[in-house]
């Protein structure tokens, strides 16, 4: 038998376990169990919030610049009489008219500049009233220009119907007003705005949003058609941007602000509550992964309590032929940092073979996976790594303990 | 880094250049030093400054020439165990000066203690106390091992060499579990004489072993105490085996008798 070209406390450390051989593959078993579920879950969970914001967001951009809201201003003298008169005055607020960004090409320009983000869309928006026959809807006009605006809300994937090109003469439509109109692709629409503008457009295609409200009331028509019902000539009512990095949008809206001077809210506030949610389910994930680690802490820690209880004759007689404090400690921290390796090694193949059953076997109806799973190799190697530093950190005491045993009392037994 | 290499035991991984060296093997104090052990007044009392406070040595001198084979005797719990601890420096005396080859151990840290333990003093118990993780040969080596950190030949070299002088070769190889107590004792003698130690502390060794065994163990330690002129302090109960020694003094009560 070789020992090898290892230091004198790996050789050391290396024998004990495989001298336990029980109680370490015990140990290893459940920091391996430890380690795969939060692999498992770390990977699933991350999975389900990157679908569920995939989803969120491909409806939606990550920021929209609009207008600020109309306030009221005063047109009385800056007198003391006249502030007597505004003391007792009613402010009624004023109506909020569609209205156009100031200077959109310059400041959608200065976005464009900005290395976080990826698209600027423009888009002319408003209410109206799509009516056919005798039969009446009240929708919401999108007018936009489908090259820019389709790289931030996905259509391949929600035309059910017709296609996604709009020309002037064209808009898209949802499942439901179809259905409520008797649309099909080709079928002629009028659609008044408040103002009594009115035009007709043709369907060119029907979308399925995943949501009835937008399918009864979002509409796509092209940015000129809509800037035309709406009288802004030449106008945007807001600036739809998506960024890089999905949760740096509140900072990156906020730079906005600064830098146009105008009003840009990020999903993160406009979707307030869903981002509560997934920040909840992000606390909850971490909470478990820290008690399944202090578990898998405290397990390695008990071995290795019991080892050295059980070894502490041996312990002795080596502290009688010469070896020092710190060799006898490191013998079982690397004990324990040797328990969070293997341990972790078996816990990620556990937690990667899990995740691909869970791959293979739950799925959509239609048999395509639930959501995609990310395999992200950052992840084992962060489990790797916090599994040998748990198991050093929860070596910690029982290897101070044992070199701290006095070689008298451990031989002695 | 070099922290992080110490807390992973490779510390001396860049040091380890000269793959023969067995850093310090019977270097530790003077090996040609007269004196082997020399004790002045050595006191030593348990649970200091409690109702229960016990002197057990009550100022023992002794002086241990280099080479010379001494049997100490002494009814249980005269302090002949602690005498030794004492020598053996896995216990400090309460008061008085012990001298390893003429370094005073008093003024000594732990680790210095440690050291000296390692390179100059080897132990043999009346049961073995062998790690039972490693084989006879490893068993030998690991205190080479442990004061050189780093596995080499000659280490095995040295241990097989040992293992021969003790009638083992065959055995080098097997865990010290599958062996007969008469074995597991001379592995654990080969073990203690590896680091070619000034003094050898046997505590009752064949206290354990049949008269044939026992025999054997006396005999191979009489036989390093002459061809490489290592003193010893052999703890014994059998006044045949003591008659055959150099020396004999009696621990009496915590004082050494005539």
């Amino acid at each position: 038998m070789n020992l090898g070209w290892l230091p004198f406390e790996w050789i050391v450390a290396i024998r004990f376990l495989r001298e336990g051989r029980l109680q370490t593959l015990f140990i290893l078993g459940a920091v391996a169990i430890g380690v795969g579920v939060i692999v498992f879950m770390s990977a699933l969970l991350a999975g389900l919030q990157s679908n569920f914001i995939r989803r969120v967001l491909s409806a939606q951009s990550h920021i929209q610049l609009v207008p600020s809201p109309e306030a009221p201003r005063p047109v009385l003298r800056d007198d003391a009489s006249s502030l007597q008169a505004m003391q007792g005055s009613m402010i009624q607020a004023p109506l909020q008219r569609v209205r156009s960004i100031d200077q959109w090409q310059s400041i959608a320009a200065q976005i464009r500049a900005m290395p976080e983000v990826l698209v600027v869309a423009s888009v002319a928006g408003g209410s109206a009233l799509a009516v056919r026959g005798s039969a009446s809807r009240s929708i919401s006009i999108a007018g936009i220009d489908p090259a820019d605006y389709f790289r931030i809300v996905d259509m391949s994937d929600k035309i059910v119907r017709g296609t996604s090109r709009l020309s002037a003469t064209e808009m898209l439509i949802g499942t439901e007003l179809a259905a409520d109109l008797g649309l099909g692709v080709g079928d002629k629409l009028r659609v008044s705005a408040a103002s009594g503008a009115a035009i007709t457009l043709s369907v060119a295609g029907i979308m399925d949003l995943g949501n009835k409200g937008a399918n009864q009331r979002v509409t796509y028509v092209a940015l000129h058609s809509a800037q035309s019902l709406f009288g802004l000539p030449g106008g945007v009512t807001s600036l739809e941007v998506t960024v890089r990095d999905v949760y740096a949008a509140q900072t990156i809206a906020q730079r906005i602000t600064r830098l146009t001077g105008v009003q840009a809210d990020s999903w993160i506030t406009s979707s307030a509550q869903f981002f509560a949610a997934v920040s909840a389910q992000t606390l909850a994930n971490r909470a478990i992964r820290f008690f399944v680690a202090l578990s898998v802490a405290f397990g390695i820690a008990s071995v290795l309590a019991v080892s050295i209880v059980q070894k502490s004759r041996e312990i002795g007689i080596l502290r009688a032929m010469g070896i020092s404090r710190g060799q006898i400690m490191r013998v079982f921290l690397l004990q324990g940092g040797l328990l969070g390796l293997g341990g972790s090694v078996l816990g990620c193949l556990i937690g990667a073979a899990a995740l691909v059953a869970w791959q293979g076997y739950v799925r959509n109806a239609d048999g395509t996976p639930l959501f995609a799973l990310d395999f992200d190799p950052a992840l084992f190697a962060t489990a790797l790594v916090l599994a040998c530093i748990t198991g050093i950190g929860a070596a910690y005491a029982p290897s101070l303990r044992a070199a701290r045993l006095d070689p008298v009392v451990a031989i002695r037994g | 880094m070099r922290r992080l290499c110490g807390l992973l035991g490779w510390t001396r991984w860049w040091q380890f250049v000269d793959e023969g060296s067995i850093e310090g093997a019977g270097q530790s104090v003077d090996p040609g030093a007269p004196v082997v052990v020399q004790l002045d007044g050595v006191r030593k009392a348990f649970n200091l400054g409690t109702p229960i406070e016990t002197e057990v040595l009550h100022g023992i001198d002794l002086i241990l020439p280099r080479g010379q084979f001494c049997a100490v005797m002494g009814p249980s719990g005269s302090g002949k165990s602690t005498l030794l601890n004492i020598v053996g420096l896995l216990d400090r005396p309460t008061s008085g000066r012990l001298l390893i080859c003429g370094e005073d151990t008093t003024v000594l840290d732990d680790r210095a203690l440690t050291r000296l333990r390692g390179l100059s003093i080897g132990f043999v118990f009346q049961y073995h106390h062998l790690i039972s993780a490693f084989t006879a040969i490893e068993n030998v080596m690991m205190p080479m091992l442990g004061a050189a950190h780093f596995p080499n030949p000659k280490m095995r070299e040295r241990a097989a060499s040992l293992l021969a002088d003790v009638e083992l070769s065959p055995w080098a190889d097997t865990p010290v579990n599958q062996l007969s107590g008469g074995q597991q004792q001379r592995v654990a003698l080969a073990r203690a004489l590896v680091m070619n130690p000034a003094l050898l502390l046997a505590d009752e060794p064949t206290g354990n072993l049949d008269s044939r065994s026992a025999d054997a163990v006396f005999a191979l330690l009489r036989r390093f105490n002459r061809e490489q002129q290592m003193s010893v302090l052999f703890v014994t109960h059998n006044g045949l085996l003591a008659e055959r020694c150099d020396r004999t003094i009696r621990v009496v009560d915590g004082v050494i008798g005539v």
